[in-house]
Order: structure tokens, then C-alpha cells, then sequence
């Protein structure tokens, strides 16, 4: 299994999007806390009009790099390019400025404010001028109603928290504000992990639509059920290091999850689990099969 | 705001119910204190109306509490929807006034430097709460529990080493004096009765802070840091400097009630503002502002505010032994915390 990993080439970019600059970049980046060395040497990219799935088990790295892109932590080394251009974010507000927006997993809305207000929080729309500039509530209610219904939800009232919305509901939100905010590249943080499956689902279909709209998604997951089908390039993260990058065509859905996993433990775990069953008997005839399982599930 | 966005709605989503706006208007965040206050007055006007409480003067009397109060209140609101404590503000108090006294008695300034100097101190000790907050990420609680000392010790030695007391009188004899009282400690007649104008500045202040925070941006950003720090910060919201702006605030106020009382009193005492940090914190959370922050209103201070000056002043109309007032305030704080919890929980839809 280790064999068909190291063995593959990893996939620069799909074809139809080969020549075109990427829309952000990064080669060689490693960072390191103090002695520990959280990521090592990782190089991807997205262009227009791409998901990029960003895939790892927990402690890859994965939040490691989202922080880099987003602007929170400088990178060690390695280059970070935005548009072919060479840059380097001191805030997420530079990030942002460059059209680089993250949503985050719990930290996307804040519960307590209203939905508009989360939805201009940062970049809010003023009236008037000098002393008497002020926030453009008005604008901000209509705005916002106007963006969550181009993207399928109906809002009764722009004026309740956030708290009352969905999990769904509030990533959605998040994603809408981004795209209207200009955002080239959508970096999203385990958008999907603490949803239900039709919720999920509804995540999915507007990253689809953002993809759709021509902008660059990094979606961070370690659910392949969730990347694997609106995904079309794969980098997969393990302990700090690439695996490398796979088209979509190049790759099956069982080989990204035994690549994630380490495929050899998941087997390893498999014949042992057998093994108890074996030895317990009939008795344990149930952990057989979760062995059996599982080993189902490594082999791919 | 509902009517406008019940006409934009194309479709009617049959999962949710229509609210009754007056059931709306409860899930606010003031109206427990509004009840409060209404029920506190209909309690002295019943206990205390034949004794004056409900006469201008009497009226009078405990507006002129609520105002020295609400003025504190109306920063501290602020500054705990902001996600943070200022308990310094009752050496700040003492300090400010001193500093004044100092100043103007002392050294023979006129009032207007004086006035000037001290209020630049209260912003910086302001601002160096703010940025000890930041800086060290410890609580502000903590953090301003030790300015609160620092301010004092320092206040009571600094006086003692000039003056060989701990007050400082003849204030009212200093240069400039006059038009310092018309703007700080005068009063309207209003009938029989005089409404101090301490009343006019927290009316004021209590207009201007509501409006910083509901209709400016940088209202928004104080909802956006208290409600969580880390979700402003990643949407471009400058965390540290709306915090040190909130801690240079309530500053500023303590300086205002400072420069009130010494005006009103023709000096200072190194005491003064003592337990004020306390009774402020008391009129935000009655208010219906949350100790953790991000949610809270500047008008609810002020019906907090206003309560505790009805407790304060109605204890003594209704014969009361004054003895009571702090355990009745106390009380008020409880009843009010759980009754704000309620509040909150069905503004959140239950899932608060």
C-alpha cells in the first residue's frame, strides 16, 4: 500500500487549468514552533474555478497551513504566492485583502449578534460623515437578506442572532459573506464536521456554487465522504508532510482514506481485532466482523 | 425592522411561526431592567409616597444618585459588552479629583489646567489598564483589582507627602471656578424642586453611548470582540485598540463624576469613589449586560443605574433603617442576573 503512495507522482494541476497561474501558491512552506516542526516542506495551489480538498487526519497539519494562508502566522520558510506574486501577511486583514477569506469551523459567526451584524462585522457600510458617519443598519439588513436568498435561504429576520440559525445555516452565512466581500480564494475549515448529512449536503452544494461562481475553494476536511465528491484535486496531509497532490481521475476514494489513515495500521488493526475473535470464539463473532471490516476498509 | 423585512421576503417559510412584537420586545436586552425599574418606583410609591418619594424633590433626589452612577454606567456597559471588568474606576475617581485639588488648591493653578492634567492622567492609567490587559492576557479583572489599589495607595501617599492630609479643601476659591460649577455642579429649578445637572450630562452620556453602540461601526466592533475575540480579530476588527479605547472610556468617566463631586464639594478626598466600581458593575448587569460579554445595551445601564438610586433614596423615604440599601441592591443584582438569563435564553430561540 506504502508502495503505490510513494511511487505516485503528485498531479501539479488538472489539465484544463495546466498554464494558467494559480490563484494562490505555496512552495515549500514549513513552519516550526520552538523545536517542534508542525509542517515540513508542503507545496500546493488552487486556481479559479477549483476545489481544492485539503485532506488529513487530526495533528497533519492541517490547521497549521489554514493559518498560514489566512494570515495568521507567517511561515518559517518557503514562498507564499498570491496570483504569482510573491507575498507575505503580516493579519488576516492582509489576507483578506488580498481576496483570501477563511471561514472557520466554530469561529465563523459569533451566536449572540444578529445575523447582519455578523455579516458586515469588520467591513461594515457607513452613512454620513465626520462625527456623524455611522453604520448603515439598512443597508446592511437588505444587503444581507438580498445575498442569503441568492444562495437558497430565506431569512425571516435579519435582526435575530446568530445563535438561532442552524450549524448549516451559520456556515452558509459565513460563505456568503466572504463571496460577497470579494473573496478570490474561499479557505474552509471543516465546514462540514459538526453537521448532520443533509446539512452537509447543503454546505456542499454552495461550495459547488462558489466553485461555479469562479472562485478558488480550499476546503480542510478529514471527511473523504464529504471531499470526494466535489473535489477535484486532493493534497493530502500526514504528520507535517505532503503526500503529495492527486487529480481526481488518478485516485479512488479508497485510496485517499487507507493515504489518510496510514493504511498499514488500519490492515494491522484489522488482523489483530481477527485475532481476538479467533481466539474468544463464537462469543466474540461480532468483533470478527468489525475486524474483517476494517480490513475491508484499509485494503480498499 | 421586521416590517420592512417581512415586505422583501418573496416566500413565507412555513417552519417558523410569526413573533408577537410584544413578545419581541421583551427578548431585548433592557426591558428586565425597565420592568425592574417600574416595579422598584410602584413598590416606593406604594411604601414611601406619603413621606416625599413621589414629589419633585423627591424625584430629584434619587435621579441625582442615579446620575453620578449612570454616568460610570454608561462606559462600564460598554465595556463589559466589550468582554471586560474595569474595578479601577473608584481610585480613579479619588485620583482624578485629587489631582484637580491638588492643582488648583494647592499650587494655585487655574481650574481648567488642572482639570486638563487630571483628566490626561485618567486616560493614561485608562489606557495602561487596557494594555496591561492585552499585553499579559490575564483577566481584567485581576488586571484592574490591582490598578484599583495601585491608584488608591498611591493617591492617599502622594497627598499626604504634599499636604500632610488627606483633603484638600478651597477648591471653589481657585481661579476659574465659577464656570467650572455652572457646567458641572449647578441645578435646574423645576418647580420646587432643583435637578442637579449631573442629571443632563448622564442623560447625555447615555444617548451618545447607545448611539456609539448601536449605529457606528465601532459599536459593532465592541459586540464582535466581547461575543468572541478571536472570530473579530480573523474578520479584521482591531481587538487591542477597541479594548483600550473601552478601558480609556470608563476612565474618562470616573474623571467626569471626579470633576462633579470636587466642583460640588470645593475639594477633594483621597477616598472618594470608594465601592463606586462595584455599584457601576451592579447597574450594567440589572441593565441586562452580560458579564461575559457581547451582549448588553447602554439604556439598560441606565434603568440599572436608575434603580439603584430609587433603592438608595426610597430605603430612607420609606423610614427604612440606610442600613438595608446594600442588601436590597444585592438582592436586585440576583433577581436581576436570573431574570436576564431567562430574557437571553428566549432571544436565543432556546438555544441560547
Amino acid at each position: 500500500m506504502s508502495a503505490t503512495v510513494s511511487s505516485r507522482v503528485a498531479a501539479p494541476a488538472p489539465p484544463e487549468l495546466a498554464g494558467t497561474t494559480p490563484l494562490l501558491e505555496v512552495r515549500d512552506v514549513s513552519k516550526s514552533f520552538g523545536s517542534v516542526i508542525a509542517l515540513k516542506d508542503i507545496s500546493m495551489s488552487v486556481h479559479a474555478g477549483e476545489v481544492m480538498c485539503l485532506l488529513g487526519d487530526n495533528g497533519a497539519g492541517k490547521s497549521t497551513l489554514i493559518k498560514i494562508l489566512s494570515g495568521v502566522h507567517p511561515a518559517s520558510e518557503g514562498e507564499y504566492l498570491v496570483e504569482g506574486k510573491p507575498v507575505r501577511f503580516g493579519s488576516p486583514r492582509d489576507a483578506l485583502d488580498h481576496g483570501i477569506a477563511t471561514v472557520y469551523q466554530d469561529l465563523a459567526m459569533i451566536p449572540l449578534m444578529s445575523i447582519a451584524r455578523n455579516f458586515f462585522l469588520g467591513s461594515e457600510p457607513t452613512r454620513g460623515v465626520g462625527p456623524f458617519r455611522r453604520f448603515d443598519l439598512e443597508t446592511a439588513d437588505r444587503t444581507t437578506r438580498d445575498e442569503m436568498a441568492k444562495m437558497g435561504i430565506l431569512l425571516r429576520d435579519t435582526d435575530q442572532p446568530v445563535g438561532t440559525l442552524s450549524g448549516g445555516e451559520r456556515q452558509c452565512v459565513a460563505i456568503a459573506r466572504a463571496v460577497y466581500f470579494g473573496a478570490k480564494v474561499l479557505i474552509l475549515d471543516e465546514p462540514t464536521a459538526a453537521l448532520g448529512v443533509k446539512e452537509a449536503g447543503v454546505v456542499l452544494r454552495y461550495i459547488a456554487q462558489a466553485r461555479a461562481r469562479g472562485l478558488g475553494v480550499i476546503f480542510i476536511t478529514h471527511n473523504v465522504h464529504h471531499a470526494y465528491p466535489i473535489g477535484d484535486r486532493f493534497t493530502l496531509l500526514n504528520r507535517g508532510r505532503s503526500y503529495g497532490t492527486f487529480a481526481k481521475d488518478d485516485v479512488t476514494r479508497e485510496e485517499v482514506v487507507t493515504m489518510m489513515a496510514g493504511g498499514e495500521e488500519l490492515e494491522e488493526l484489522g488482523h489483530e481485532l481477527e485475532e481476538f475473535a479467533r481466539a474468544d470464539g463464537l462469543a466474540a463473532g461480532r468483533l470478527g466482523e468489525v475486524g474483517r471490516e476494517l480490513e475491508a476498509e484499509a485494503r480498499g | 425592522m421586521s416590517a420592512v423585512g417581512g415586505a422583501a421576503v418573496p416566500a413565507v417559510d412555513e417552519r417558523v411561526t410569526r413573533v408577537n412584537p410584544l413578545r419581541r420586545a421583551f427578548t431585548r436586552p433592557e426591558m428586565g431592567a425597565v420592568a425592574g425599574a417600574v416595579a422598584v418606583w410602584v413598590f416606593f410609591a406604594i411604601v414611601a409616597g406619603g413621606n416625599g418619594f413621589l414629589t419633585l424633590r423627591g424625584t430629584a433626589s434619587y435621579l441625582e444618585v442615579a446620575a453620578e452612577l449612570g454616568i460610570l454606567a454608561v462606559p462600564v456597559a460598554l465595556l463589559m459588552i466589550g468582554g471586560e471588568f474595569d474595578l479601577s474606576i473608584g481610585s480613579v475617581i479619588g485620583a482624578g479629583s485629587m489631582t484637580t485639588a491638588l492643582l488648583a488648591a494647592q499650587f494655585g493653578w487655574n481650574i481648567w489646567p488642572a482639570l486638563f492634567v487630571s483628566l490626561a492622567v485618567a486616560l493614561a492609567l485608562g489606557a495602561f489598564n487596557g494594555t496591561l490587559v492585552l499585553r499579559t492576557g490575564l483577566p481584567s479583572f485581576i488586571v484592574t483589582l490591582g490598578t484599583l489599589f495601585m491608584v488608591r495607595g498611591a493617591t492617599i501617599a502622594i497627598t499626604r507627602i504634599t499636604t500632610g492630609r488627606t483633603q484638600v479643601g478651597n477648591l471653589d476659591e481657585v481661579a476659574g471656578y465659577d464656570v467650572a460649577r455652572t457646567l458641572f455642579a449647578s441645578s435646574i429649578p423645576v418647580g420646587p424642586a432643583a435637578l442637579p445637572i449631573s442629571v443632563v450630562w448622564w442623560l447625555a452620556l447615555v444617548g451618545l453611548g447607545s448611539w456609539l453602540l448601536l449605529r457606528t461601526r465601532f459599536g459593532n466592533w465592541i459586540f464582535g470582540v466581547g461575543g468572541n475575540t478571536a472570530s473579530a480579530r480573523n474578520v479584521g476588527v482591531p481587538v487591542g485598540t477597541v479594548k483600550v479605547i473601552l478601558f480609556m472610556l470608563t476612565a474618562a468617566a470616573a474623571w467626569l463624576v471626579a470633576t462633579i463631586q470636587a466642583v460640588n464639594f470645593g475639594g477633594a478626598d483621597v477616598l472618594r469613589g470608594s465601592d463606586r466600581e462595584f455599584f457601576a458593575i451592579i447597574a450594567a448587569v440589572i441593565g441586562g449586560n452580560l458579564l461575559t460579554g457581547g451582549y448588553g445595551s447602554v439604556v439598560g445601564a441606565a434603568f440599572g443605574a436608575l434603580i439603584v438610586g430609587m433603592i438608595q433614596q426610597g430605603v430612607v423615604y420609606a423610614g427604612i433603617d440606610a442600613d438595608w440599601v446594600q442588601f436590597f441592591l444585592g438582592a436586585m443584582l440576583l433577581i436581576a442576573v436570573l431574570v436576564n438569563r431567562a430574557i437571553r435564553s428566549r432571544a436565543m430561540g432556546g438555544r441560547g
